[in-house]
């Protein structure tokens, strides 16, 4: 039996404990915002948080999961994550957004360490998510803007 | 929405058979009621059917009486912006509150939904959504602002002259009266349909042309947007298939003893394209397929290698083709000429590598089919699953979700992997809904690619410099052969999506052929984003530049004198070497290409700008002209001109599929390489105010980089590549 922390909610499940996270937080814990797309860590559309850290779900056994705190994108709401939603909106970052989950939380994540990414930084962050409809020139734009914003300059 | 217990069949009714009655066939509109077949589920409001109050003028919208329009989107979202496009017409002429705005996709049913453009088919490509739908959902949304205004008058006895509505709401301004929209539905579903109704002039807009927020993006951030891969239903099975690993090879043993012996796997069900192994979820099927054993039969497989194709392709260039347009007479202007030039063009195969890789949910009962996919196209889809079933196209229904990228692979005359879903839930116990999903793997290797072209160019210039002939030779498989589409677009052996961008290449050339080879090939192959441009403009568009450089013009120039009849190509150009600083000298390495292209009815013009450093192209910065006609959503036109660029730009510098022996080499993106964001280029977009109709304007940026990048790394390096993905030698 694996004890599991998703989004701040105890769940208890018995699974193989080889299974990707992704696949027990899509088919099993019904949180389906974490996307798959490679299952090999190349896109990153399955980014998620362990103890606040990004991991690729698609390559993580559960069991690593195990006592740690999961956070996916249907549970971000550290004042990093809104800001970083909040971009995306204002600057409309979304085309087909698949992959859009996977950005966020790198973003987030990135935004954590540092609220004044310069392109470099950005590049260097987000350089393992993929986004075919290549909506890359706003995501940069929204990540320089939700920094911004969180370190309470104006947009 | 509130929740009502009581269904108003009666007023159902009455609007059926009012709407029958009524004139709405002049605007197009056929006259069902919507809510009759509506139902709840993903990709639907959700709500019950038959709501008491809700007002459902025509087959478009609803609005109800919570003042809520939900807009019926005829066709697939799949990132380029279509549900906020219309949902926009429909708003701008109903004056509706565009917060008060969502969409819902439609159902399969072409009697209603057709795309206007393919006759009597439902569907979505060829960046027509738009531009089709243009009059059609303006005229839905004029309808039922007509019949809200004559609730008011009803209501307010006052003529309806004196009404007026502006974001949502309804006012008698010399009475004080005001209604919003929600508080007149009921009424205003009891109204006769107009005969006729007057669209606004382009002056009185107040949505389209405006940045207006997209409709899809709260539910995109948060994760809730529901796509293909995200159903879930009760019961639901997950099925993997083992595909064979060339092409036309047949299963001839299957050793299903390890895949069963996995937990979580139900069952292995051998189907026409490949074995399927059905479990309890995802994970379960994948480790049944790993343990999965099958012999396959390859004696009629694919076993040739890419670079053998080439050579193929070469010798055919040697000899005439299918003749697609034949202006004067070219072999005697070349065979005259002062200065002839010839070249060699190539692109390879490319896999669409949408991020959500094929899949789709299928449930079999009594009454029918029901599919849940990001649903391209459905009256296609719904002939070949009825086909397969034997069933009738309408006891298909599809539930079109949002569709994570498709560029082309989702519209398949085939319905390949639809109908492989629907083989394996045949097999399973009557009602069960099974997912297909497709692995990256599978999406890479299992086939529907850009086709590979080859084409051999041949040009003349007179002693001033000025081209006098151009002899284009196409070399590549039809995409349209084999389809039911083939009596349509193909003529006298040309496919014109083969050579569409060369056949109607702009440039004022007085000797000008264009012929067509269309070899047939057992790799399957469809259209990509763009589909004939994303050849032709690459080879059209450097080889007009090689001629440039040859008569020592600037290529902008060059361009320019020969487009004096075609002023939106013309437009773009200029705008684009304007905001572009064409000409403004640049640093060591560097370098600036341009390159003008029409596809679908929209005019791109690019100028890239590249550095080359130690052997690496590295784009730098990518100005963008487009004339799309009317621009609905200027912010939308904005993304997918960066978008459709980027999307070329992987096909420029990264992205090939490559046959060794008929295997596939690549499989996942660590080898089918795409775009990153460190290298994607400074991105500046200028449209063209135009009052022309709108076209579309997710698939024209595309063809364009390609060509405007090689010719600016000729600029920096001298080198000519005529081959993409490009390689410095």
């Amino acid at each position: 039996m694996l004890n599991l922390t998703i989004n701040g909610k105890p769940r208890k499940l018995d699974l193989d404990p080889q299974m990707p996270l992704l696949w027990v937080l899509r088919d099993h814990a019904g949180l389906t915002g974490t996307k798959y797309s490679c299952g090999m860590a190349q896109c990153g559309s399955c980014t998620v948080f362990l103890d606040g850290d990004p991991v690729r779900a698609c390559v993580t056994p559960v069991s690593v999961a195990a006592g740690k705190e999961i956070t996916t994108i249907e549970g971000l709401e550290t004042p990093a994550g809104k800001a970083v939603q909040d971009a995306w909106k204002e600057l409309e970052v979304v085309q087909c957004g698949y992959c859009q989950s996977g950005q966020i939380m790198s973003a987030t994540a990135l935004l954590n360490r540092n609220s004044k990414p310069d392109d470099a930084d950005i590049d260097a962050a987000m350089q393992g998510n993929l986004c075919r409809c290549a909506t890359y020139a706003r995501i940069r734009e929204a990540i320089k803007l939700a920094g911004k914003k969180l370190s309470g300059g104006k947009a | 929405m509130k929740t009502r217990d009581i269904v108003n069949l009666s007023r159902r009714r009455f609007v059926a058979g009012s709407l029958a009655s009524a004139a709405g066939l002049t605007l197009g509109i056929l006259p069902v009621a919507l809510a009759e077949q509506r139902k709840s589920g993903p990709g639907f409001a959700g709500a019950a059917p038959g709501e008491a109050g809700e007002f459902t003028p025509n087959a478009f919208l609803r609005i109800d009486n919570d003042g809520l329009v939900t807009v019926i989107s005829k066709h697939l979202e799949m990132g380029q912006g279509t549900y906020t496009g219309l949902a926009t017409l429909v708003a701008e002429e109903l004056d509706a509150d565009w917060d008060m705005v969502r969409v819902e996709g439609a159902p399969a049913d072409a009697t209603r939904y057709n795309n206007l453009f393919w006759g009597s088919a439902q569907g979505t490509g060829g960046s027509t959504a738009i531009a089709n739908s243009f009059e059609q959902l303006r005229r839905a949304g004029a309808t039922a602002r007509h019949m809200l205004v004559s609730a008011a008058a009803r209501q307010w006895q006052v003529p309806p002259a004196e009404i007026s509505v502006s974001a949502g709401v309804v006012e008698h301004k010399s009475s004080g009266r005001r209604a919003v929209f929600g508080e007149l539905a009921e009424l205003a579903a009891k109204q006769t349909v107009p005969e006729s109704v007057t669209l606004k002039d382009p002056k009185e807009f107040k949505l389209i042309g405006k940045r207006i927020p997209r409709k899809d993006s709260s539910e995109k951030i948060t994760g809730a947007a529901q796509f293909t891969s995200d159903v879930r239903l009760p019961g639901m099975k997950t099925a993997l298939v083992l595909h064979p690993r060339r092409f036309g090879a047949k299963v001839k043993a299957v050793d299903d003893t390890g895949a069963l012996a996995v937990a979580g796997v139900r069952k292995v069900v051998e189907i026409p394209s490949g074995v399927a192994v059905v479990a309890d979820d995802f994970w379960s099927a994948k480790l049944g397929r790993d343990a999965l054993k099958v012999t396959w039969d390859e004696s009629g497989a694919f076993k040739q290698s890419s670079a053998e194709l080439l050579n193929d392709y070469r010798k055919l260039a040697e000899k005439p083709g299918s003749v697609t347009r034949s202006d004067g007479d070219v072999e005697q202007a070349l065979g005259r000429a002062e200065n002839v030039l010839e070249a060699e063009y190539s692109v390879p195969f490319l896999a669409h590598a949408a991020m959500e890789p094929m899949d789709c949910v299928v449930r079999i009962d009594d009454s029918g089919c029901e599919i849940w996919n990001g649903e391209q196209m459905q009256t296609g889809d719904q002939i070949n699953v009825a086909t397969v079933l034997g069933l009738k196209p309408e006891q298909v229904q599809i539930n079109m979700l949002y569709a994570g990228g498709s560029f082309g692979r989702r519209a398949n005359p085939a319905a390949d992997y639809i109908v492989e879903a629907v083989h394996i839930a045949r097999a399973l116990k009557k009602g069960t809904p099974l997912k297909l999903i497709w692995t990256r793997e599978d999406d890479t290797r299992a086939g529907y690619y850009r086709p590979m072209y080859l084409h051999r160019l041949r040009a003349a210039l007179d002693k001033y410099g000025n081209p006098v002939a151009w002899d284009q030779r196409i070399v590549g498989q039809s995409i349209i052969a084999g389809t039911p589409f083939e009596s349509a677009m193909v003529k006298d052996g040309v496919d014109r999506t083969s050579v569409e961008g060369a056949a109607n290449l702009p440039y004022a050339i007085e000797n000008l052929r264009v012929d067509l080879h269309s070899p047939g090939l057992p790799v399957p192959v469809l259209w990509w984003r763009s589909v004939g441009s994303s050849h032709t403009a690459f080879a059209g568009e450097c080889f007009i530049d090689e001629l440039a450089y040859k008569a020592g013009r600037d290529p902008v120039e060059f361009r320019r004198e020969m487009l004096l009849d075609h002023p939106r190509h013309l437009g773009v150009l200029n705008l684009a070497a304007d905001k572009g600083n064409w000409g403004a000298p640049l640093g060591r390495g560097q370098g600036r290409g341009v390159a003008v292209h029409e596809s679908f009815n929209s005019y791109v013009a690019q100028v890239a700008e590249v550095s080359v450093r130690r052997g690496v192209i590295n784009v730098d910065r990518v100005v963008i002209a487009v004339d799309c006609g009317i621009a609905i959503n200027p912010d939308v036109i904005e993304a997918q001109m960066q978008g459709g660029m980027g999307f070329g730009l992987s096909a420029a510098l990264f992205s090939q599929l490559t046959f060794r022996d008929g295997l596939v080499e690549q499989s996942n993106y660590h080898d089918y390489q795409v775009l990153r964001i460190d290298q994607m280029p400074e991105v500046e977009v200028y449209i063209v105010p135009s009052a022309e109709p709108p076209t579309g304007v997710g698939e024209p940026a595309t063809p364009v980089i390609g060509p405007a990048v090689a010719n600016a790394v000729f600029a920096a390096t001298g080198q000519r590549l005529r081959q993409l993905p490009l390689r410095l030698a």
